[in-house]
C-alpha cells in the first residue's frame, strides 16, 4: 500500500485531518499509473520477443498504418480519466487550502534561515510552531527576504512565503506530537537548514499557555537554553562557535573581546554590546563583515536574548 | 545516378566513392567558415557533447556530496553553485541545443532532399552566438559563480552577489542561437522540399523539428524579455520583481515559465521525432498512426503555451487560475500519450532488432512512459501541493529529460553516427554501455521517487538522517551512468579511426538520408530526387515487391 495513517512506503504518517484525503487521491494516481506501466511495458516486451529478427531478410508480417476505433479509444478512455482527475484533484485541494471559519490563527514569517511563528496574542517563537490539536490552525505566511516555503509532510501542505504579501495555509492535527517542517523554495547557503517543529499540543495543554513562558525547558541550565536557541533560531547559520569565520564573526571567544567598528571607536564586547547588535544590528557593524544581520527585535523576548548571551560567555 | 523514389539504395557496395563532406576542404579555417550544414550539425555536435560532459561531471559532484548528511566533498556555498550550474549547462547547453542543433542541421536538408537549410549564413551565425553565450556562462562560472538554481528565481536573484549579471545575460544570447535555428527550420520545410516530398510524406523527425523550431520562435523572445528585466533591475535598480522597489517576485515566476514550459517541449520533442525514425527502422515497419503522431506534435506545440502556471501551484496564484493551467496540463498530457501507445503498436508484427540504437528506443519508451505517468501526480493539485519542490519532481523531469530527451540523443548518436561519419562503432561495447545506462539511471532515479514522496526538498545541500539510505542508492547509480558514458567516447572515438567502413544504408531505413553515400558529398545530392512515396514504406513478409 502507498499510504496509511502510519504511514507507508511512499508516504509519511497522516498528521492532519486532510491528509487522508491527498492519500486516497495518491493510491488512485498511484495505481492507475501500475497499471498504464504494465499495459505499456508488457506489450513492448511481449512485442519485442515475439518479433524478434532472427535473420537478416526477414521482413514484418504486418503493415498496418493506423486503426481509427484504437486510436479514438485510447485518445478518449485517458482523456475521460484525466478529467476525473482533475476534478478530484482540485477538490482536495480546496480542502487543504481553504480554512475553516474561525480558525486559530498563527502568523508565520520566513527570513534567512529560520520560520518565525507569531500568536494573536503577540508571543513569538522561533523554530517551533506550538499548536492545539483537533483544531483548525491557519497560517498566515509572509517573509522579510526572499522567497521560502513552508512544507510540512504529515500535513501534506506546502505554501510559498512571498515578501510584500500574504499568502495561507491552513491544518487541522489529530493528536499531539512532533512533525517536521522544511523549507522548500531554494533561499541561499543555509536552505537545508531552514527547519522548524510544528509542536502539537493536547488542547487543555496548550490551552494552559505554559508553553508560553520564556524559561529553559526542565533540566537545562541557562546557557544550554542558549545553545539550543543559538542552533533554532538562525545564529547558527551566520556565526560559527570554532572561530572560523562565516557571514558574521564567530562566537568563539567574542565577549570580553575589543572589536573594531566601521566608521567608529572600538567596542569591547559586554552585555549591552551583545543585546543591541541583537535587536539593531546595523548600530556598529564589525569591520571585515557586511551590514547582512536582519533584527531580532519583537522575536526573542529578554529571557533568550539572555539565554543566548550567558552561552556566548561560555565559549572561550 | 537517378534517384527518383525515397527508397534508400539497397545496395551502394559497387556505387564509386565520392569526396564527402568531411574531407572535401581540409583544414581549420574552412570549418570556421563553412555554411554546410552538415559540418555545422558536427560543430555543434561536438560543442553539445563537451556541455553534457560538463553537465554530467557536475552531477557526479552533487551526488557525491550527497552520499552522507552534512558535509561530504564540498561545503554549501560550493554544492549551490554546483547544482546551478548543473542545470544551466544541461538545459541551456545542452538540451535545447542538442538534438536539434546537432542532429537536426545534420539531417533536416538530408531528408528533405535538399542541399542545405535556407539560410546557411544564419545557420553558422547561429552556431557562434552560442558559443559566445557559452563562453559567457562559462566566464560567469569562473568569475564567481552562479547559485540561483537555473530558474533565477527573484527576489533571491537579484540580491545575491555572484555573477548572476553574466550568466543571465549568457542565457539571453543563448536563446537568439535558440531562434536561428528555429527560425531556418521552419522556412526549410516549408521552402526546401523536394518535389514529391508532401506534407504527409515528410519523416516525422521533421515534422517534430518543425513544431520545436515554432517553439523556439515564439518562446524563446519571452526568456530575452525577462531576462533583460532581470538584468535591468540587478543594474539600474529599477523595481520590476523586487518588492523592495515595489517589484512583484511572482511576477518573475509567470514570465519565466511562460518560457521555460513550452522550452520543455523544446527539449523533448526532437526526441519525440527521432523515436519515430528509431521504430520504424529497426522493426522494419510503417508508422503506426502517421497523422496521429505529426498533428499530435503541433498540439504539444500550441497547448503547451497555456500551462506554465502549473508550476505555481503553491505561489500564492489563485486557486482559479491554478484548476485552469491544472486542466490544460492534463490536455497536453493525451498527444504525448498518444505518440508512446503509437509507437508500441508500430512495434506489432514487426521485425524487430535489437541493435544499439533500438535499445535507447525501448528506454525511452518504458522510462518516458514513467516520467509521463508521474507527471500526473504533479499536474494534479491535491497531490502536488505535498509533492511540489521534492525529489518527486526532481524524478520526474529526469525521467522525462534523460530517460526521454537523453535516451533519444543516445539512439540518434549511434543511428546517425555511421552516416555523419562513414564508420560504424563497436556494437558489443555499444549494447553493454546502453545496458549500464538503463540499469544505473533506474537506480539513481526511482529511488528519488521515494525520498520526494517522504518529503525529502529539493536543493538540500544537508539531509536529515532518516534518508540517508535512499540518498546512497541514489548516490551509488551515477556510477554505472560515470562508467558508460567513459565506455562510449571510448568506442565512438576510436571507430574514427578503427572503425569498419559504414556502407550508406547500415539499418535497411527507408529515408532519403540512407539513399546517399555515408558520409555524403558536400552538396548532399548530385541531382536533387522525386519523391514518390512516404518515408516508412517497408515491404510486407509474402507480398510482392
Amino acid at each position: 500500500m502507498a499510504s496509511g495513517s502510519e504511514g507507508g512506503f511512499w508516504l509519511p504518517p497522516q498528521g492532519s485531518t486532510a491528509a487522508g484525503g491527498v492519500d486516497g487521491l495518491f493510491d488512485f494516481i498511484y495505481w492507475l499509473n501500475v497499471f498504464f506501466f504494465v499495459l505499456i511495458t508488457g506489450a513492448v516486451v511481449y512485442f519485442v520477443m515475439k518479433y524478434k529478427r532472427k535473420s537478416d531478410d526477414q521482413l514484418a508480417t504486418s503493415q498496418v498504418g493506423h486503426n481509427t476505433l484504437m486510436e479514438a479509444t485510447w485518445t478518449f478512455v485517458p482523456l475521460i480519466l484525466v478529467i476525473v482527475i482533475f476534478a478530484w484533484g482540485f477538490r482536495t485541494y480546496l480542502n487543504l487550502t481553504v480554512a475553516p471559519e474561525g480558525a486559530y490563527q498563527v502568523k508565520v514569517t520566513g527570513q534567512k534561515w529560520s520560520w518565525n511563528f507569531t500568536h494573536p496574542d503577540g508571543t513569538v517563537n522561533t523554530g517551533e510552531l506550538h499548536v492545539p490539536a483537533n483544531r483548525p490552525v491557519k497560517l498566515l505566511l509572509s517573509s522579510r527576504d526572499v522567497i521560502h516555503s513552508f512544507f510540512v509532510p504529515d500535513f501534506r501542505i506546502k505554501q510559498d512565503a512571498v515578501p510584500g504579501r500574504y499568502t495561507t495555509a491552513w491544518f487541522q492535527a489529530k493528536a499531539a506530537g512532533e512533525h517536521q517542517v522544511f523549507c522548500t523554495e531554494y533561499c541561499g547557503k543555509d536552505h537545508s537548514a531552514m527547519l522548524a517543529k510544528v509542536l502539537v499540543l493536547s488542547e487543555e495543554e496548550f490551552d494552559a499557555g505554559k508553553w508560553k513562558v520564556s524559561k529553559p525547558p526542565e533540566g537545562m541550565s541557562v546557557a544550554d537554553w542558549g545553545g539550543d536557541l543559538y542552533n533554532k533560531v538562525g545564529c547558527k547559520a551566520c556565526h560559527s562557535v570554532d572561530g572560523s569565520k562565516l557571514v558574521g564573526p564567530s562566537f568563539k571567544g567574542l565577549f570580553g573581546r575589543e572589536e573594531k567598528i566601521q566608521g567608529q571607536d572600538p567596542v569591547m564586547v559586554d552585555e549591552n554590546y551583545l543585546r543591541e547588535s541583537i535587536m539593531d544590528p546595523q548600530a556598529k557593524i564589525v569591520e571585515g563583515f557586511a551590514p547582512a544581520m536582519p533584527s531580532y527585535k519583537g522575536q526573542l523576548d529578554d529571557a533568550k536574548i539572555d539565554a543566548i548571551i550567558e552561552y556566548i560567555k561560555t565559549l572561550k | 545516378m537517378n534517384a527518383t523514389t525515397t527508397q534508400a539504395a539497397v545496395d551502394h557496395a559497387d556505387a564509386p566513392y565520392e569526396v564527402d563532406y568531411l574531407n572535401c576542404k581540409k583544414g581549420i579555417r574552412h570549418w570556421l567558415i563553412t555554411v554546410d550544414h552538415k559540418r555545422i550539425g558536427v560543430m555543434y555536435l561536438w560543442s553539445v557533447i563537451a556541455s553534457f560532459l560538463l553537465g554530467g561531471v557536475l552531477a557526479l559532484l552533487i551526488r557525491a556530496e550527497l552520499w552522507g548528511p552534512g558535509e561530504t566533498i564540498m561545503g554549501p556555498d560550493t554544492y549551490n553553485r554546483v547544482f546551478t550550474l548543473h542545470g544551466l549547462a544541461m538545459v541551456f547547453l545542452f538540451i535545447i541545443p542538442g538534438i536539434p542543433a546537432a542532429f537536426g542541421n545534420f539531417v533536416l536538408p538530408l531528408m528533405l532532399g535538399a542541399k542545405d537549410v535556407a539560410f546557411p549564413r544564419l545557420n553558422l551565425a547561429s552556431f557562434y552566438v552560442y558559443v559566445v553565450g557559452s563562453v559567457m556562462a562559462l566566464w560567469a562560472i569562473i568569475a564567481g559563480g552562479v547559485d540561483t538554481g537555473w530558474t533565477f528565481y527573484t527576489p533571491y536573484s537579484t540580491g545575491v552577489s555572484g555573477s548572476v549579471m553574466m550568466m543571465t545575460l549568457a542565457a539571453f544570447v543563448l536563446g537568439f542561437s535558440s531562434i536561428f535555428t528555429g527560425l531556418n527550420f521552419i522556412v526549410t520545410v516549408h521552402k526546401m522540399r523536394a518535389p514529391g516530398m508532401t506534407w504527409d510524406r515528410l519523416p516525422l523527425a521533421v515534422w517534430a523539428f518543425y513544431a520545436t523550431a515554432i517553439i523556439q520562435v515564439m518562446a524563446t523572445p519571452v526568456l530575452g524579455i525577462t531576462l533583460l528585466l532581470l538584468a535591468m533591475e540587478r543594474a539600474l535598480g529599477v523595481g520590476i520583481f523586487d518588492p523592495q522597489l515595489g517589484g512583484d517576485p511572482v511576477l518573475f515566476q509567470h514570465f519565466f515559465w511562460f518560457y521555460s514550459h513550452p522550452a520543455v517541449y523544446v527539449m523533448i520533442l526532437p526526441g519525440m521525432g527521432v523515436m519515430s525514425e528509431l521504430i520504424t527502422t529497426f522493426a522494419r515497419k510503417t508508422i503506426f498512426g502517421y497523422r496521429a503522431i505529426a498533428l499530435s506534435s503541433i498540439a504539444i506545440a500550441v497547448i503547451s503555451f497555456l500551462v506554465w502556471g502549473h508550476h505555481m501551484f503553491v505561489s500564492g496564484q489563485s486557486a482559479y487560475a491554478g484548476m485552469i493551467f491544472s486542466f490544460l496540463t492534463f490536455l497536453v498530457a493525451i498527444p504525448s500519450a498518444i505518440k508512446v501507445l503509437n509507437w508500441v503498436a508500430t512495434l506489432y508484427g514487426g521485425s524487430i532488432s535489437l541493435e544499439t540504437p533500438m535499445l535507447y528506443a525501448i528506454w525511452f519508451l518504458i522510462l518516458f512512459t514513467i516520467g509521463g505517468l508521474t507527471g500526473i501526480f504533479l499536474g494534479t493539485m491535491g497531490t502536488d501541493v505535498h509533492l511540489h519542490d521534492t525529489y518527486f519532481v526532481v524524478a520526474h523531469f529526469h525521467y522525462v529529460m534523460m530517460g526521454g530527451t537523453v535516451m533519444a540523443f543516445f539512439g540518434a548518436l549511434h543511428y546517425w553516427w555511421p552516416k555523419m561519419f562513414g564508420r560504424m562503432y563497436n556494437e558489443k561495447l555499444a549494447k553493454i554501455a546502453a545496458w549500464l545506462v538503463f540499469i544505473g539511471f533506474n537506480i539513481t532515479f526511482f529511488t528519488q521517487f521515494v525520498l520526494g514522496s517522504r518529503g525529502m526538498p529539493r536543493r538540500y545541500y544537508d539531509y536529515l538522517p532518516e534518508f540517508e539510505t535512499l540518498h546512497k542508492i541514489s548516490t551509488s547509480g551515477t556510477w554505472f551512468l560515470g562508467v558508460a558514458v567513459l565506455m562510449m567516447i571510448g568506442y565512438l572515438f576510436s571507430s574514427l579511426k578503427k572503425g569498419e567502413k559504414a556502407p550508406a544504408n547500415p539499418w535497411g531505413a527507408r529515408s532519403l538520408e540512407w539513399s546517399i553515400q555515408s558520409p555524403p558529398i558536400e552538396h548532399n545530392f548530385h541531382e536533387i530526387p522525386t519523391v514518390v512515396e512516404g518515408p516508412y514504406e517497408y515491404p510486407k513478409a509474402g507480398a510482392k515487391a
